[in-house]
């Protein structure tokens, strides 16, 4: 069992819909991101999902792209952030972590040198958006390391590609909510329900369902249907205004903990 | 033994190691509905007969290949022959693929098209063949690139399409590409993204390469009927690369002609400011495929330069990674300087201004046949016409057209 299905497993028994915070690594500040991660885990969050910041970030909106470009203006790269999940392992070896991003830098790094130094600081999973179920090979390294290859599916994924998605799934299934980028703005959750349905029925990991989800309110209406709820941009737009790493902690807990409120006020144990 | 360059790419449409389908998830099923679409048209003869047809009557091929004897004389060794893309329509090789991807689109029943552009010729053949189909056209442009190619930004507006100035990463291609592919993964139903390079997922390298193809086809054919042999070697530009692979490409199975690529070398490879990802890049994977890339080691593409806005490109098409590595063709840095040198000697030799982008060809032609004996002919591929860059060669001469 990796720390990811572990977490969902004490999640399926709790009756808790999982609560999973994206955050771009590096951004606001660099010094900041342990500290807001451990804030994040205050709040609520189940599971980390790390951006790895790219120049070309081609599946996010505005929002990710001026965090990805503040963060590498600062000179944000793949060995400083394994150095963040290692340093934030040392108070919290039970929540999973897992990297979001996107194929060069891993490419670069070497695949399985990364492979073995995201193992060895503590990452969990590693969410390549543009290395599709396809392209699994040049991802193999991760998965013989021992890491959760995180999958998409979208509305737009056909029942028969829907099968190979989830055949190749580790950890969770990450579903986006609808066809778009990052941070836009138009979710119906019924259309959501439909899809998370079907593919709940071909999963063989959990459900976590992300894009669009951007408070307590639309958290909670798919927390209904979805092993989880995956929020980003909106927080992240949160976290750009911060003076400080102070700052950055207090607005990380503050955005977080109503969510988490709004979904422990469901429990109404959908997957039973 | 030899390869045959013909066969590829493979089903998942890579070639050797290179290409492929490197995309998020949404963009899956377009991309398999297209390519889909495209396999059973490209042999349809009733498609091929209306593309052939558009490329006679609507851009006015075959494009001549011109003997170039005075700069051949001037520069004393190899005869330069140039092939006159820039006479087609919209002035340059970009209209022969959006002629033809605008026939796929129409066959798809694709109701709007976007594109991206950096010179902004493919912007232009973009909206051409948009305005001839009746399809509102997007056009996706770097800032920097509508600053420095304004004349091809109105004309693109006065053919109808919007324009939207892309203000993220470096404001060039690149960027314009990120953006383009942004609205398409937005508007996947009705959309076509009409790509202008070799460059992206399977199948755009192939289709557009395909649709350019008919340059070294024609070539091959006008070399045999009017110099009774194949010449001794190809040029080209290489930005993404498809006025290069589409005149390569009917050559590559002669392995007797020696096959090159101009790449944009800037200030100069040595000073890190150029755009020549084959000659000073290493493998990765943007835009969709794994190709050769400029980035710095913790895999950030790096912004590139070039006086030239259409070979201001980190990447390049799949294709020619994989010639690269084959040693089929070499790949070799032309620096700003040594293009607009060679600008001025065509337009005073022989009367013809030459893009910014195929003055690069020009040059490594004329180094070229240099080096080689009178008999023999380098043929140059003159990808564009120069008329849009007038103004950024006045402005580095210190003159205001303004």
């Amino acid at each position: 069992m990796s720390r990811i299905s572990d977490r969902f497993a004490s999640l399926h028994a709790a009756r808790r819909p999982g609560l999973i915070p994206f955050i771009t690594a590096g951004d606001p500040l660099p010094g900041a991101t342990v500290a807001v991660m451990h804030a994040l885990v205050e709040a609520g969050a189940d599971l980390i999902e790390l951006g790895v910041p790219f120049s070309d970030p081609m599946a996010d909106g505005p929002v990710i792209q001026h965090a990805s470009e503040r963060a590498l203006a600062q000179g944000v790269g793949l060995a400083q952030i394994l150095g963040w999940v290692r340093e934030f392992r040392t108070r919290d070896t039970a929540t999973p972590v897992v990297l979001m991003g996107y194929l060069n830098p891993v490419e670069i790094h070497g695949v399985q040198r990364f492979a073995a130094e995201a193992v060895e600081a503590g990452v969990d999973g590693v969410l390549l958006v543009d290395c599709p179920v396809e392209e699994i090979a040049t991802a193999r390294p991760l998965r013989e390391a021992g890491l959760d290859q995180i999958f998409l599916a979208a509305p737009t994924t056909d029942p028969a590609r829907l099968e190979k998605v989830c055949a190749a799934a580790q950890g969770f299934l990450y579903y986006v909510s609808f066809a778009g980028i990052t941070g836009a703005g138009h979710l119906s959750t019924e259309a959501v329900r439909e899809r998370v349905g079907q593919i709940r029925r071909l999963a063989r990991t959990p459900v976590a369902v992300g894009f669009g989800v951007k408070d307590a309110a639309s958290a909670a209406a798919i927390a209904q249907f979805a092993d989880a709820v995956v929020i980003g941009s909106a927080l992240v737009d949160t976290l750009a205004h911060s003076a400080d790493a102070a700052e950055a902690v207090r607005r990380a807990g503050a955005f977080l903990a109503p969510i988490r409120a709004a979904l422990d006020a469901l429990r109404t144990g959908h997957a039973a | 033994m030899s390869i045959d360059f013909h066969t590829l790419p493979d089903a998942h449409g890579r070639f050797g190691a290179y290409g492929g389908v490197y995309v998020a998830e949404t963009l899956m099923a377009p991309l398999a509905e297209l390519t889909a679409a495209y396999e059973r048209l490209r042999t349809d003869p009733a498609f091929i007969a209306e593309y052939e047809h558009d490329l006679k009557h609507y851009v006015g091929r075959p494009s001549p290949i011109y003997h170039a004897e005075r700069l051949s004389r001037k520069v004393g060794g190899a005869q330069i022959l140039l092939k006159r893309e820039d006479l087609n329509h919209t002035g340059a090789h970009k209209i022969n693929n959006t002629i033809g991807q605008a026939l796929v689109a129409k066959h798809m029943g694709k109701r709007r098209i976007i594109a991206e552009t950096g010179a902004g010729q493919h912007g232009v053949a973009s909206a051409t063949v948009c305005a001839r189909l009746g399809i509102p056209c997007v056009v996706y442009m770097g800032a920097v690139d509508v600053e420095r190619q304004a004349i091809n930004v109105y004309r693109m507006k006065l053919l109808g399409a919007e324009v939207v100035p892309v203000q993220s990463g470096s404001k060039t291609l690149k960027d314009a590409l990120n953006e383009a592919l942004r609205d398409w993964v937005t508007n996947v139903e009705d959309t076509f993204y009409m790509i202008g390079t070799v460059a992206g997922p399977h199948p755009y390298p192939q289709m557009v390469r395909d649709f350019n193809a008919v340059v070294g086809r024609e070539a091959r054919a006008q070399m045999l009927e009017q110099y009774g042999r194949l010449p001794h070697a190809l040029v080209a530009c290489v930005g993404g690369g498809s006025n290069a692979i589409g005149l390569f490409h009917a050559f590559l199975n002669d392995a007797d002609v020696a096959i090159y690529g101009a790449e944009a070398a800037g200030d100069g490879i040595e000073t890190g400011r150029h755009a020549a990802s084959l000659a000073a890049g290493r493998p990765g994977v943007l835009h969709g495929n794994r190709t050769y890339v400029i980035c710095d080691d913790n895999g950030q593409i790096i912004e590139t330069h070039s006086v030239s806005a259409g070979l201001d490109y980190p990447g390049v098409g799949p294709e020619h990674a994989y010639l690269k590595d084959s040693g089929r063709a070499r790949y070799l840095g032309v620096t700003d300087a040594e293009a607009l040198a060679a600008f001025h000697e065509l337009a005073r030799t022989e009367g013809i201004l030459a893009a910014l982008e195929s003055s690069h060809a020009v040059a490594q032609g004329i180094k070229l046949a240099r080096e080689l004996p009178r008999d023999q002919l380098v043929l140059v591929n003159l990808s564009g016409r120069g008329d849009k860059d007038v103004h950024t060669i006045a402005r580095r001469e210190g003159l205001d057209l303004t």
